[in-house]
């Protein structure tokens, strides 16, 4: 998998009698080990574009390419597969598995895409002892705080080494500290295996992580622009 | 692509849910056990009754085939006999799944006493082989069995000997008609007073020793029937087809459930009452399945959507509810399979209707039940109750997998 391409992508929403913008002509090309930030005020469009490139969701015209597959003609099922083999993904919150302990929700993926048990097992321990949770792994995710049911998602994210990971406010409900600590973990995999990281945020902290800081309102892409990220540990 | 279903993720993730509520899960699976108990218990004091009827139909009629004259069923009279068995008859008769075989005199006569007259079915029996098919021995209150098949005593039923106002050791006259039409009729001592399960019986059935009326008949050894009875009356198929072809075409060779029509529908009407039972039993049970299984899925619509959206196939969503469906009615069959035969095994003495017994002889059963618990009718119950429990789960986790894993992310 080599880049993500959005030509005109056009969705709406019906809430009531109302019809509002996700998406309003959104054009954008994110290329292999990229790390961009979508930025924007609540309804901007983030979350919309982050769900569509995942192939969560389906914008009602509009084409998406991850490489030379065009999303939109990929059934359910494929959709599923595609994601399971090339993606990665972190949400705000309650991502976790409630009853799969923290490793077996690391090895959920792996499991599903039929890894045998044994590798599985080194990989989830080796990342979840990278993510600073050694010990904690047979812990539920009921047993664990916020921040740590995050570096859990996070590890489940990249364990299995996805060309992308899609991060919708990975860091909304965590301290300063776990924060960075995540964002400098991002960032570390990005340049150590060249992780394409698409990260949907309004937080200026996590932006600042960013090669790439696009910004959107109202379902339109208002900017798009390169920076020099600040430099991690 | 993925190409195998990995079974052991999606067992456990079925598993864990299963008991995530543990009340609602306990409560369904004490609904299942007890449904699945009543099946297989009810079903069992069904077809102990059933089976009581049948048995001591056929043990009237008797035998499970019986062998007569073609014009015999229609005119039961002397002159319908037929021979004794000849060789290749006799050869069939040595079939190893045939029990017990005996020949019979059967005919219509009149038996008086000092005070009153009746009309009777007067029997010829040789009593060893007629202890293992028909008559038995047991059922005699009073006096004794007839001794081999020259006895001249006779053997009467308790409800014949009140309304003829005789007693034991009396003497009665029998009345019939020979070959030649004419009055055949002689002296016989009551020597055995007899209880039968059935009151009709015991009213208008008498026994003597074969031989002793084939001398008052003037037969010679010529018989009326020849009774036939295998271990089970449910599988004579294997001995009666090679029987009738022994037999030839100058008998006519029926089985039970041709002799007795009546009987022969009981059998197949109970095998579908058992069906319907359970099938009734298993649509009350459903909705608590089915109502279990959409809560199930209703409290965990985001967490459905998080493994979609992690690449979970939504054809292993449906698995996974299945499976959860699946473990439920497995535990719950155990559970009532091992309650139906843990209550059924202290009843195997037999359950004592006798208060009801009265309608109940009616119908053929006698005043003691005993339940008859079979693999078959568990095995059938656990069979449907598997494959309807999967049937009516397919809606909820249809449902499941059908999820938008956008929307289900977005639900609280």
């Amino acid at each position: 998998m080599s880049s993500i391409t959005c030509k005109h992508l056009y969705k709406t929403f019906q809430q009531g009698d109302e019809t509002i913008t996700g998406l309003d002509d959104v054009s954008i090309r994110i290329d292999k080990g990229d790390f961009v930030c979508l930025s924007g005020p609540s309804g901007s469009g983030k979350t919309t574009l982050l769900n569509a490139m995942g192939g969560l969701d389906s914008p009602d015209s509009g084409q998406i390419f991850i490489g030379d597959i065009e999303l939109n003609k990929l059934s359910k099922g494929q959709l599923a597969d595609m994601r399971l083999a090339h993606i990665g993904f972190v949400f705000q919150s309650y991502n976790l598995i409630p009853v799969l302990s923290a490793r077996e929700n690391v090895e959920f993926i792996m499991q599903v895409s039929g890894m045998p048990e044994k590798e599985r097992t080194e990989r989830s321990y080796k990342i979840l002892k990278e993510v600073g949770l050694q010990g904690m792994e047979n812990r539920l995710p009921s047993q664990l705080s916020g921040g740590q049911q995050q570096r859990v998602a996070v590890a489940r994210a990249i364990v299995s080494q996805p060309a992308l990971i899609l991060a919708d406010e990975p860091t909304a409900n965590l301290d300063s500290i776990t924060s960075g600590q995540l964002m400098g973990l991002f960032v570390e995999l990005n340049l150590r295996h060249n992780i394409t990281f698409v990260i949907a945020t309004h937080d200026v902290h996590v932006m600042k992580y960013a090669k790439r800081l696009v910004k959107m309102q109202d379902g339109r892409i208002i900017s798009d622009e390169t920076q020099l990220p600040i430099k991690t540990e | 692509m993925l190409t195998t279903l990995p079974f052991k993720i999606i067992f456990t993730l079925a598993w864990r849910n299963l008991w995530r509520n543990h009340r609602r899960t306990l409560i369904m699976l004490a609904a299942i056990t007890v449904g699945v108990w009543a099946m297989i218990f009810m079903t069992a004091l069904m077809r102990g009754m059933v089976d009581d009827m049948l048995d001591n139909g056929i043990r009237n009629l008797p035998g499970e085939v019986q062998i007569n004259h073609p014009q015999y069923r229609d005119d039961p009279n002397i002159n319908n006999s037929i021979t004794m068995p000849d060789s290749q008859l006799r050869q069939a008769l040595q079939n190893s799944n045939i029990s017990a075989w005996t020949s019979r005199v059967r005919v219509p006569a009149v038996i008086s006493s000092e005070r009153d007259n009746r009309g009777v079915t007067l029997i010829g029996i040789n009593p060893a082989n007629e202890a293992r098919i028909g008559f038995d021995p047991g059922s005699i209150i009073e006096g004794r069995f007839l001794g081999d098949a020259n006895d001249n005593g006779l053997i009467i039923g308790a409800k014949m000997l009140e309304r003829l106002e005789t007693r034991l050791g009396k003497r009665v006259v029998i009345m019939s008609q020979d070959p030649d039409n004419n009055i055949a009729e002689r002296g016989f001592r009551v020597i055995g007073i007899y209880k039968a399960k059935l009151a009709s019986l015991e009213e208008n059935t008498v026994y003597a020793g074969i031989e002793t009326l084939q001398k008052l008949l003037k037969l010679d050894d010529k018989i009326s029937q020849i009774a036939i009875t295998g271990d089970n009356y449910r599988h004579i198929k294997s001995w009666y087809e090679p029987l009738r072809i022994a037999a030839g075409d100058n008998l006519q060779v029926l089985p039970w459930y041709e002799t007795d029509t009546y009987l022969g529908s009981m059998l197949a009407m109970m095998d579908g009452f058992v069906l319907v039972w359970i099938i009734v039993i298993f649509l009350t049970l459903s909705f608590g399945l089915v109502n279990t299984l959409v809560m199930a899925v209703f409290e965990r619509i985001r967490e459905i959507g998080l493994m979609q959206a992690l690449g979970m196939r939504p054809s292993m969503i449906l698995y996974q509810i299945l499976t959860e469906s699946f473990l439920l009615l497995v535990i719950g069959l155990i559970l009532g399979n091992a309650l139906a035969v843990i209550s059924i095994i202290p009843l195997q003495d037999g359950i004592d209707i006798s208060s009801v017994a009265k309608g109940m002889e009616m119908m053929g059963t006698s005043s003691i039940l005993y339940p008859a618990l079979k693999l078959n009718d568990m095995l059938l119950a656990s069979i449907i109750v598997i494959f309807l429990g999967l049937l009516t789960s397919i809606l909820p986790a249809w449902h499941a997998a059908s999820f938008d894993p956008v929307e289900a992310l977005g639900k609280d």
